[in-house]
């Protein structure tokens, strides 16, 4: 193959080659480029030098230059812990620089729950390599062997408090230019003081001021505001346009290059109007599918499937069963809505560009920047201040680039801030699904059969936890939707659990076995029977078979190596189908825990934005058009909206932190489904569970 | 179209010579610099840029800024000096926050911060209009303002504790 199979596209070579193991090039297709970057760019790995991770200046301060951002899952506290704990400094001490491209290290993107369990352990690696070279300068100075030397509190201390150094003296502001001789263990569970805490939020005072700073607060002499003309919907071309009209506003600026189109104005209001002058004509594509149609639409697009997990055979699974249930679970397209939408800011230099943008992905960034204009990463520094939200939904952030190519264009800062309506037009969506399980039990309750087909939401969830002896579970992907889709909070863990949830209680039930019981009975996992177990003490659980008419329903999950299950107590409204959850358990064990608190406001956030999937958010569409652009017909959850809510985390010391940010909210839709049924007997198979829904779903348990 | 429009600004006199149609949380943002006044929807749905008028909440992107001539404005930069224990010059001193502050702080009754400074001005007005609200009050109260990262719960109970202190 050579360069000539690729097509016209001027994209280097090296980007196409995936180097395996053996440093055997495999050429992957157009399509993986991304993928292949991506991959190109996880090898970069977390460098070894301490230096890349924090500077000690010579007030004694020391700065963290962490690649990742704080969107507000507190990673900003919880980082700063990890090296208070293995440097010996005090937390106040600590300064925290995040997603600068300049200064920090390299990290692919804020995601995942990755920040503690995968960044973690490089930062604690790099504060405790950094502790026990300021320890060996310190040997040297004093000329006292290093075993006798203690830390604390930034300070280095001979044993017998005869004399001492600070961190200042001995780094003076400089890097630490220092080959270590010993070992620089991090310290063990026991050993810890800060990890495992709760420090207040170091972010608590910016914010409750107004003082923290997001991309759109930040303000450049002779900046524009940009206002950019969109398509009425996705997969509409732009036929003709007609600037002139705002060309004659006063103090607006235009630009119509390569398809981008846009005005810009210091006054963002005054440059919307002059957008509104502009004449334009767009050729519009027929719909093709809609909310009604999506479902048969995708499982027609849906490919030959890849198997995640199998073992047994189906056929004798089925043959042990005395029961065998099938159903389908359906899933729709759901908004990220952050509360800051989509925003940056772009100041060119000469060759260079510097941009503040609200994103989740500072140095791909910087590549996608980069290659759009032609440079080398180099020239393009991204900085991320505070992220207003982001869910996943900012992972991609189509802004930046827009911002960094007017301000290349016009040679002035350009700040583009997206309307709720772009935010709404331009998200990626969390994607629909659809779920068709088979499944089934023996005499004893005991689960024989798994047969696990999703299509469209991804593996992420798709374990089947449970002791099954004949199982598949596959998945079909592809990218066929109508407009953008991308990573939502735990991507297609929330499907996935919904699916499997429902699908265990409704076998438990039909067994007439308590499903809390019922899932132990088929778990032998350790650490998913002590979450049941924890849920169990927690809510003082007392066994009956649903449906019970209490309203209680349970689930559990897997997900960023946290194990989490759930409880929902729910009233159902029978005359109006209005399902009002009153109370939400949860029992999380995500290894050593940082910061407890922390933790806790994570898994209150994920069963609150969790209210939303399961009972009332879903984007209507038509064709490449999004009916819903803003919250007046897209509904958040709300205040009222709010249950009771109890969290528990299970200790457990022996794992390292796992992830926090997204596990607690897997299983939103299935312990709401099952305690629907619990309290009324309906089982809802479509999220959101609309009142709607959950009148028809009794109307069809009343003909019986 | 343009007038001289004036207005109280956090405690001071604000003189402007601007079109009075434009919206109140744009001019706060650009030509006043007040950024913790934010943009969320536009359409006055959301609270994000909730500020007080004459010491009641209003969404200051549905409010123009002609509307406001001759009215006493607050935003989230000028809550610490409503502190209701001032210092003894009557004006609370630089560092004091208001306990609805202290306690968002406190609690950690925010996460991305974005919706925060809304927040805090509804809460304030609630507080005006009902000192010490019940809890339901509280959800009532509050039920406009909008937050997705689910901070929710850590707000319904630092009203009620800052409502308890004042």
């Amino acid at each position: 193959m050579n360069r000539n199979d690729l097509g016209p596209m001027a994209v280097d070579r090296r980007d196409f080659f995936k180097f395996t193991g053996g440093g055997i090039a495999v050429l992957v297709t157009l399509k993986d480029v991304d993928l292949v970057a991506a991959g190109l760019e996880q090898q970069r790995g977390y460098p070894e030098d301490f230096n890349a991770y924090l500077r000690i200046g010579e007030d004694g301060r020391v700065t963290v230059l962490s690649g990742k951002i704080e969107m507000g899952q507190g990673v900003e506290t919880s980082q700063a812990q990890l090296v208070s704990e293995e440097l010996d400094i005090p937390l106040d001490q600590i300064d925290m620089v995040m997603g600068d491209t300049d200064r920090c290290v390299w990290d692919a993107g804020t995601w995942g729950s990755l920040t503690i369990r995968v960044f973690g352990p490089a930062l604690r690696a790099a504060a405790a390599r950094a502790r026990a070279s300021l320890v060996e300068l310190a040997s040297e100075q004093l000329g006292i062997p290093a075993e006798r030397l203690r830390t604390s509190d930034g300070v280095i201390t001979v044993d017998d408090g005869s004399r001492r150094v600070t961190y200042a003296e001995l780094a003076r502001g400089r890097r630490i230019e220092h080959r270590l001789e010993g070992e620089a263990a991090v310290k063990a569970v026991a050993q810890f003081q800060v990890i495992g805490t709760s420090p207040k939020r170091l972010d608590r005072i910016a914010k409750v001021t107004g003082a923290a700073q997001y991309a759109g607060d930040i303000r450049l002499p002779g900046m524009l505001r940009a206002r950019l003309l969109r398509p009425p919907v996705h997969g509409a071309t732009l036929r003709s346009v007609d600037t002139s009209a705002a060309e004659v506003v006063p103090g607006a600026v235009v630009v119509n290059e390569d398809g981008l189109v846009a005005v810009l104005h210091e006054d963002p209001e005054e440059a919307e109007r002059a957008l509104g002058l502009v004449r334009v004509d767009f050729d519009v594509p027929e719909p093709e599918v809609d909310n009604d149609t999506v479902w048969d639409y995708l499982a027609a697009a849906a490919p030959q499937g890849r198997t995640r997990d199998e073992d047994g055979s189906l056929e004798r699974g089925e043959s042990a069963c005395t029961r065998v249930f099938e159903h389908t679970y359906y899933d729709n397209y759901v908004a990220h809505a952050p509360m800051e939408p989509h925003t940056a800011l772009a100041s060119r230099t000469g060759d260079s560009i510097t941009l503040w943008a609200s994103t989740q992905t500072p140095f791909g960034d910087q590549r996608r920047v980069a290659g759009a204009l032609g440079l080398e990463p180099e020239q393009v520094r991204v900085v991320t201040p505070y992220v207003g939200g982001g869910f996943g939904g900012k992972a991609s952030s189509g802004q930046a680039l827009e911002a960094a190519r007017l301000a290349w264009i016009t040679e002035r800062p350009v700040q583009v801030m997206w309307t709720r309506d772009e935010e709404f037009f331009f998200d990626t969506f969390h994607s629909a699904a659809l779920v068709k399980v088979r499944s089934g039990v023996d005499g004893t309750g005991g689960l024989q059969l798994w047969d696990y087909h999703v299509y469209m939401a991804g593996t992420r969830g798709s374990e089947v936890l449970y002791d099954v002896p004949n199982r598949a579970v596959v998945s079909h992907s592809a990218d066929a939707h109508p407009f953008a889709t991308g990573a939502w909070r735990a991507p297609g863990a929330n499907t996935n659990t919904f699916a499997r949830e429902s699908q265990i209680d409704i076998m438990a039930a039909a067994a007439g076995i308590d499903p809390l019981e019922f899932r132990l009975r088929n778990a032998s996992d350790e650490r998913l029977r002590g979450v049941l177990e924890a849920l169990r003490k927690a809510v003082s659980w007392t066994p009956a078979p649903a449906p019970s008419g209490r309203g209680w329903g349970i689930a559990c999950g897997l997900d960023a190596g946290t194990y989490v299950a759930l409880a929902a107590k729910v009233s159902v409204n029978e005359s109006n189908g209005q399902v009002r959850v009153e109370r939400v358990v949860c029992a999380q064990d995500m290894g050593v825990v940082v910061n407890p608190e922390g933790a806790t406001m994570q898994m209150e956030g994920c069963i609150t934005q969790g209210l939303g999937f399961s009972l009332m958010e879903k984007i209507r569409f038509r064709g490449g058009n999004i009916l819903d652009r803003n919250f007046d017909t897209y509904r958040l959850p709300r205040f009222g909206d709010l249950p009771q809510i109890e969290t528990v985390l299970v200790k457990n010391d022996d794992l390292p932190p796992q992830g926090g940010g997204e596990p607690a909210i897997v299983c939103m839709g299935a312990i709401i489904a099952n305690a629907i049924y619990d309290a009324c007997g309906a089982r809802l198979f479509t999220m959101p569970m609309t009142s709607a829904d959950v009148r028809a779903a009794l109307a069809e348990v009343a003909s019986g | 179209m343009r007038a001289t429009i004036r207005f109280r600004l956090n405690g001071r006199d604000i003189t402007l010579d601007t079109d009075p149609n434009r919206s109140l949380l744009w001019v706060l943002r650009t030509d006043l610099g007040l950024t913790g006044t934010k943009y969320g929807c536009g359409i006055s749905q959301c609270g994000a840029c909730t500020v007080l008028v004459e010491g009641s909440p209003v969404r200051s992107c549905g409010r123009r800024v002609g509307q406001i001539e001759g009215r006493e404005v607050t935003t989230i930069e000028g809550l610490a000096a409503m502190a209701p224990a001032p210092g003894p010059s009557g004006v609370a001193s630089q560092g004091v926050l208001h306990p609805l502050q202290e306690e968002f702080a406190e609690r950690g009754a925010f996460q991305c911060g974005y919706c925060t400074p809304g927040m805090l001005m509804e809460a304030f007005g609630l507080l005006a209009e009902n000192p010490h609200p019940t809890r339901v009050e509280i959800v009532e109260g509050m039920n406009r303002s909008l937050c997705r990262c689910g901070a929710h719960k850590r707000i319904v109970e630092a009203i009620e504790a800052a409502a308890a202190r004042m």
